[in-house]
This record gives structure tokens, C-alpha cells and sequence, in this order.
């Protein structure tokens, strides 16, 4: 439960300069401020889901807001996902801002028909007449102890299907400014929140605590400049890829790391650029390898100019291809680990170690 | 659009158990008249819709046509599958002509609907011609979404389709529901389906809500005897479905009676709009053709069952019985009407067969009200298309 992720985590020195005197929020807080900025903006902004209100939220994301905003905006359903999410999806049928909170998105796939058959295809459907707008948020990905059914990334499902937009922030900023921009967004956005990254706290900058902050839905971040090997990541997967990256500096491979941040679009124009210069590509994710994140960012690879530039193929590093274990040291093996991704890079550059 | 007037009419329905005909005093037709409908069954409910239903002259004549029309447009789309025109899915309406007419009798202008896969003629009555429900069907750039949508994908203002999953269009009306309380507007909306989608989880689910939150949502289950060729007693352990949503009120009304749908559906926005939250009509009807184009229609019902419900309780034929025999119309204004309606059919399917398809690159349009990406790929990475925003976007 989230409980055991309430952690600090030390900022390394992959972080930049500049953060150095920046207030430290953590992503759950960020995330809460997301939601009261923008429904003190728009009163037609309102959250539904299991426990949002009173219970302040299964992760307390939603903490305080039913305090300040009450019954009408901040609702607490009962454990019925396929019936809560097509009340949201119609009340944004209907002209209102639906935020729908999924305890994990495990739960989503009760609810997967109304996300997909009645939220992403609608617009196309009425030949523009009906647009969709609303936001589908919860944790998601790989979870700590709870096994195969509370633990797993949704984040390809969801990028898979034309008429949604699907992000997954990985720090504090991230998590507010893309919230933010998906909250405001005409169309159906999935905000793929990590579980594990609720509790930790991540530097904010001035421009972030703003209200007005936004991040662009479809721009990745290079979190990491480098110039050896690039490795594409995207939420928790972006930690390890940084860190993995900080221990290849001491060897002197200079790693550089895209924070994905939107799913889809997937900016893989910044991912072009980096190979260009890099001409080694690793993708790490904590989902499954088929059909995943990577593999789409390979294929998309090898169908682009940037093919032609690599010295050695795309690698992906992701979950194993199994169900998540609950025994512990088996769970640890069943995601990619930070060595995982060193030696895959130390193979890929033919460096031996 | 159903004249407001209608609404004005029970004021004056106080006189019980006979027809009673008002003659204008310039002509013979009667002005109105009234009918007794069959007994409504109610389910936590002290009282019910009036058993005494009145209707004028000019509404008669109106419900009638917007009866005939569905009919006739139903009809012309059967055609239009067996000519191959119409592809993929096409569930015909006939036979149930009465549920939607006398519900959208009832609607103010602030009332939404949102219902199944048969939606042509819940189309046709939320605003659109004939044309535009035949040039979707034929998949032409005039169609009501311009093809691109086909039989079950057609919305008008207040009407939000046409919904090809069965059950998902039910929590998606108690959401627009949920919205009109939200902005409180004073609109309810109906939710239809089937009673095959009566026995969906989510319907259950979403009567819990609706409650609960007092959601100004009717709930309306058609009941037509078959989900596809599974009869309701073969799919439920209680086919009572207006009893089916226990603590949510609920009326059963002869589906076939459009007078009585009428009657019932004012009483249902009556209840939700006094703050009682949501009620389930359940509107007895029958379908005449298959569940579809592609089933006949015959293997799991006699050729004599159709027969007979069409020869007994047709919702046409027993309504312009009835105004026929109380001098509301005479024999031959129903000959003209009737006559019009087939012309302005006729003309409209021609005109949906002449049609062009949209172009090509309205492939890749309206997949989202703000494209984020530069291109959408193509079949093959190497000519990729480009996004183009053309629809209105309501909720831009």
C-alpha cells in the first residue's frame, strides 16, 4: 500500500544546478495542486472515483478538496468502475470536466469499454460533433507486494487506441503540468500515475508552483544530456534509466535519458535527435515487452531516417514477460533493475565490463 | 418538432372512460378526443400516469406522421441493405414506432436522449431529415455524421446516439443526467435499451447512482420480446424489467400505444424533476423484423407470432384506427399525409443514393478536437496523412 513508498529519496547529481535552491514538493501534493488550481478555475471541473472525497483519496491525491469544493464536485462513487466511468464519460458528453479517478488502473479494466468504445471514439464517430472532454487518472505500473492483479503498466494499452491522449509523468513537475494540461484538454486524456512515486519528493521551480503552469501533452523531456548511448524512458523508468546513467559516468559512457512524459503522442522526434547524435538506443519501461512502449519506439526507429544511423539495434529493457510475483526477490527480478540496464548498455556499446 | 401545445392538453383530459370528441363548430372533424390506455403496472409508486389520455387534432396528426414517417424510413432502409446500398449493420425500428414517438412527445427542449443501435428513428425525431439519417446509412457526405458513423452512430443537439455497445449507452445517459443536475438546467435525460442490455452489469450499477445521487435520469427499457433470437424469458429470471431497478420507481406502459407513452413519459419527467431522482419506464413493443438485417428473424419465433402482432397491435394501424373513428382525421387526409410522407421518403433515398462519400482525406479527420501530432501514419510509414479538425466540437 502506499504507506511503504512514503520515502525520501536523495536527489544525485544527475540533478541539475538549478534545483538547487527549488522547493521540494512531492508528487502527490503536486498532483493535488493540480486538481485545486484547475477547479478553482473552471467550475465545471470535478472528480469522481472510490474514496476521492471523505476518505481525502485511496493515495490521498485528492486530500482537502472535498473540504473545499463539497458534495457537488468532489464525489465519492461506490466500486462500480464500468458504471462511474460512463457517468463521467457522459456528463463530458454533456459539457462538463470529468475527472475520473481510478483507485489503480488495475481497476480501469472493468471500465476499459467506456474509455475506449465511449470516451476515444466518440469524436471520430460524430464526425467532429461530440468531443470528449475528460481526464481518466490513477496510479499505475508496478506496485510494491500486492501481486499480479494490483501490479502492472497499463501505459501500451491505452497509448494503442487513435483518439486518446496518454501521459505518464515521472516527478513532481511532470505530474502537475501535465495534469494540468490534460484537466484543460478537449479530449480524452489517461494520466498514468506511478504508485511508487506518490510519496517522493522531487524539486519544483518557481515556474512550476505557478498556476499557470503547463507542460505540452506530447513533448518528451531529455532529463540528462549525453552523447555515447540514449535510453528512452518513461514514469519510474526514468529513475533507474537516470541512475544507471550516473553510474555509466563514473566509466565515462555518457548516458543521455528522455523522460517520455506523454505516451501519445510519443515525441519521437526527440528520441530521432538523440539517436542521431548518439547512435545507440535503449528503451526502459517497467510494462511488458510485447507489443510495449519500446517496442513501438524500436519499430519506429527502424521505419525513421534515424535507422540508419545506429551502430548497433534498439534494445529494449522492460518488465519480464510474466505476471507479477508477490514473493519478494521475485518481484525485484521481474522489473528492470538499474544493473540491467548498465550491462545492457555496456553490451550494446561493446564495452566490457 | 412535437408542438409544446401538447403539454397543455392534460390540463384539460378530466373527462374519464368514453371518447369524447370536441367538434369545431366551422368544420366536422373533432378538435380533440380522448382514450382509455391499457391499465400502466407500477412498481413503488402510489400512483401512477392517467389511464385517461387526451390528445387534439393537430397533435394527432402530428404523432401520426412522425409514426408513419419511421415506418416508411425503416422500411426503405431494409430495401436499401437488400440492395447492398446499406453495409454492415442495420437494425430496423418497425414496430416500435410508438416508444420514441410518444417519448419525444413528451420532451421539452431542454430534456436529452441517448439510446441503442436502433437509432434511425430517434434520429429523424431529435432533428434530422430523412436525408441525413439515409445518407448515413448509405455511408454519403450528407449523413448525419457524414458516414463516418453509419446505422448506430448519429447525434442531433440533446441526442447523443446511437450507441453500438449494448448496456454502454445507459451509464453514459445517467451522466448527461448527472450533467444537467450539475448545471441545473431542468432537463432529464432518457437512457434507452433494449431487454437484452437489461440484464448488463452496468445498468445495475448506474441504477444504484442514480439513485443515490437523485439523478434526473428515465430509465427506458424497450421491451420487444427478444435480445437478438434469445427470448426475454430465456435470458431472465424476472422479465418484470420495470421492477428490475428495486428502490428506483418504475411504470410498465403499452409500448404499442403511443398515447400512453406519451401519457407516461410526461408523468416520468414530472418525477424527476420534482427531485424524486431517477424512474424506469418499461415500454412493451415488438419488432417486426429481425434483430438485425442479416437475421431473418424466424428461428426462434413463428411466422404467425409477427403476424398476429401486426394484424392485433400494430402501433400505426391502432392509432389511426383511432383517430379515424374519432373524427380527428378523415380517411382521406390520412391517404394525402400518408402520400407526402412516402414522396419526401422516396426523394430523400434517392437523393442519399446520388450522394458522394466524403474524401479520402477526411480518413484522418476529427480524431481529435486538437490533433497533437504532426502526422498520422498511414498504412505504410512512408506517406503519412495529415490530421484536419472539421466537426463543430460542442464541448470545445
Amino acid at each position: 500500500m502506499l504507506t511503504t513508498v512514503v520515502r525520501t529519496v536523495v536527489r544525485r547529481s544527475f540533478s541539475t544546478s538549478k534545483w538547487a535552491a527549488a522547493q521540494q514538493m512531492t508528487v502527490r501534493d503536486a498532483l493535488n495542486s493540480a486538481l485545486d488550481e484547475e477547479m478553482e478555475k473552471d467550475e465545471r471541473v470535478f472528480i469522481l472515483g472510490e474514496e476521492v472525497a471523505l476518505y481525502d483519496g485511496a493515495y490521498k491525491v485528492s486530500r482537502g478538496l472535498w473540504k473545499k469544493y463539497g458534495d457537488k464536485r468532489v464525489i465519492d462513487t461506490p466500486i462500480t468502475e464500468a458504471g462511474f466511468a460512463g457517468i463521467a464519460v457522459g456528463a463530458a458528453m454533456a459539457g462538463l470536466r470529468p475527472v475520473c479517478e481510478f483507485m489503480t488502473f488495475n481497476f480501469s479494466m472493468q471500465a476499459i469499454d467506456h474509455i475506449i468504445n465511449s470516451a476515444a471514439k466518440t469524436f471520430y464517430m460524430s464526425a467532429g460533433r461530440v468531443n470528449v472532454p475528460i481526464v481518466f487518472r490513477g496510479p499505475n505500473g508496478a506496485a510494491a507486494g500486492v501481486a499480479a492483479q494490483h501490479s502492472q503498466c497499463f501505459g501500451a494499452w491505452y497509448s494503442h487506441c487513435p483518439g486518446l491522449k496518454v501521459v505518464s509523468p515521472y516527478n513532481s513537475e511532470d505530474a502537475k503540468g501535465l495534469l494540468k494540461a490534460a484537466i484543460r484538454d478537449p479530449d480524452p486524456v489517461v494520466v498514468l500515475e506511478n504508485e511508487i512515486l506518490y510519496g517522493v519528493q522531487y524539486p519544483m521551480s518557481d515556474e512550476a508552483l505557478s498556476k499557470d503552469f503547463v507542460l505540452p501533452i506530447g513533448k518528451a523531456k531529455v532529463e540528462r544530456v549525453g552523447n555515447h548511448v540514449t535510453l528512452v524512458a518513461h514514469s519510474k523508468a526514468v529513475e533507474e534509466s537516470l541512475e544507471a546513467a550516473n553510474e555509466l559516468a563514473g566509466k565515462g559512457i555518457e548516458a543521455e535519458v528522455i523522460n517520455l512524459r506523454s505516451l501519445r503522442p510519443l515525441d519521437i522526434n526527440t528520441i530521432i535527435q538523440s539517436v542521431v547524435k548518439t547512435k545507440h538506443l535503449l528503451t526502459v519501461e517497467q510494462g511488458w515487452p510485447q507489443c510495449g512502449i519500446g517496442a513501438e519506439i524500436s519499430a519506429r526507429i527502424a521505419e525513421s531516417e534515424a535507422f540508419y544511423h545506429l551502430d548497433a539495434p534498439v534494445i529494449r529493457i522492460t518488465g519480464v514477460d510474466t505476471p507479477m510475483p508477490y514473493t519478494k526477490s521475485l518481484e525485484i527480478a521481474a522489473l528492470p533493475q538499474i544493473k540491467d540496464i548498465v550491462d545492457a548498455v555496456n553490451k550494446v556499446l561493446g564495452v566490457t565490463q | 418538432m412535437i408542438p409544446s401545445c401538447i403539454r397543455n392538453v392534460a390540463a384539460q383530459s378530466s373527462r374519464r372512460n368514453m371518447a369524447s370528441f370536441f367538434f369545431s363548430k366551422k368544420s366536422n372533424y373533432a378538435t380533440e378526443a380522448s382514450f382509455e390506455t391499457k391499465p400502466y403496472r407500477l412498481h413503488k409508486l402510489n400512483h401512477g400516469p392517467s389511464t385517461q389520455v387526451t390528445v387534439t387534432r393537430d397533435d394527432a396528426i402530428e404523432l401520426f406522421k412522425k409514426l408513419h414517417t419511421i415506418r416508411r424510413i425503416e422500411t426503405a432502409a431494409g430495401n436499401l441493405y437488400k440492395e447492398k446500398i446499406i453495409r454492415g449493420f442495420c437494425h430496423l425500428y418497425s414496430g416500435q414506432e410508438a416508444c420514441a414517438v410518444g417519448m419525444k412527445a413528451a420532451m421539452r427542449p431542454q430534456d436529452a436522449v441517448i439510446t441503442a443501435y436502433r437509432a434511425h428513428g430517434w434520429t429523424y425525431l431529435m432533428g434530422i431529415e430523412p436525408f441525413g439519417v439515409f445518407a448515413e446509412l448509405t455511408g454519403r457526405q450528407g449523413g448525419n455524421a457524414k458516414g463516418k458513423g453509419g446505422s448506430m452512430h448519429m447525434y442531433a443537439k440533446n441526442f447523443y446516439g446511437g450507441n453500438g455497445i449494448v448496456g454502454a449507452q445507459v451509464p453514459l445517459g445517467v451522466g448527461i443526467a448527472f450533467a444537467q443536475k450539475y448545471i441545473n438546467n431542468g432537463g432529464v435525460c432518457l437512457a434507452l435499451y433494449g431487454d437484452g442490455a437489461a440484464n448488463q452489469g452496468q445498468v445495475f450499477e448506474v441504477y444504484n447512482m442514480a439513485k443515490l445521487w437523485d439523478v434526473p435520469c428515465i430509465f427506458v427499457c424497450e421491451n420487444n420480446g427478444y435480445g437478438m433470437g434469445t427470448s426475454v424469458e430465456r435470458a431472465a429470471a424476472s422479465t418484470d424489467y420495470y421492477t428490475r431497478g428495486d428502490y428506483v420507481p418504475g411504470i410498465w406502459i403499452d409500448g404499442m400505444d403511443v398515447l400512453a407513452v406519451r401519457e407516461a413519459t410526461k408523468f416520468a419527467i414530472e418525477h424527476c424533476t420534482s427531485g424524486k431522482g431517477p424512474i424506469i419506464m418499461e415500454t412493451m413493443t415488438y419488432r417486426y423484423s429481425g434483430h438485425s438485417m442479416s437475421d431473418p428473424g424466424t428461428s426462434y419465433r413463428t411466422r404467425e407470432e409477427v403476424q398476429e402482432v401486426r394484424q392485433t397491435r400494430d402501433p400505426l394501424t391502432s392509432f389511426k384506427e383511432r383517430i379515424l373513428n374519432a373524427n380527428l382525421v378523415t380517411a382521406d387526409e390520412i391517404k394525402t399525409i400518408e402520400g407526402e410522407i412516402r414522396k419526401s421518403v422516396d426523394d430523400a433515398v434517392k437523393a442519399a443514393k446520388n450522394d458522394k462519400e466524403i474524401p479520402l482525406s477526411e480518413l484522418t479527420a476529427d480524431i481529435y478536437t486538437t490533433c497533437l501530432e504532426n502526422e498520422i501514419r498511414n498504412t505504410t510509414p512512408f506517406n503519412p496523412l495529415s490530421h484536419a479538425r472539421l466537426g463543430p466540437a460542442v464541448n470545445a
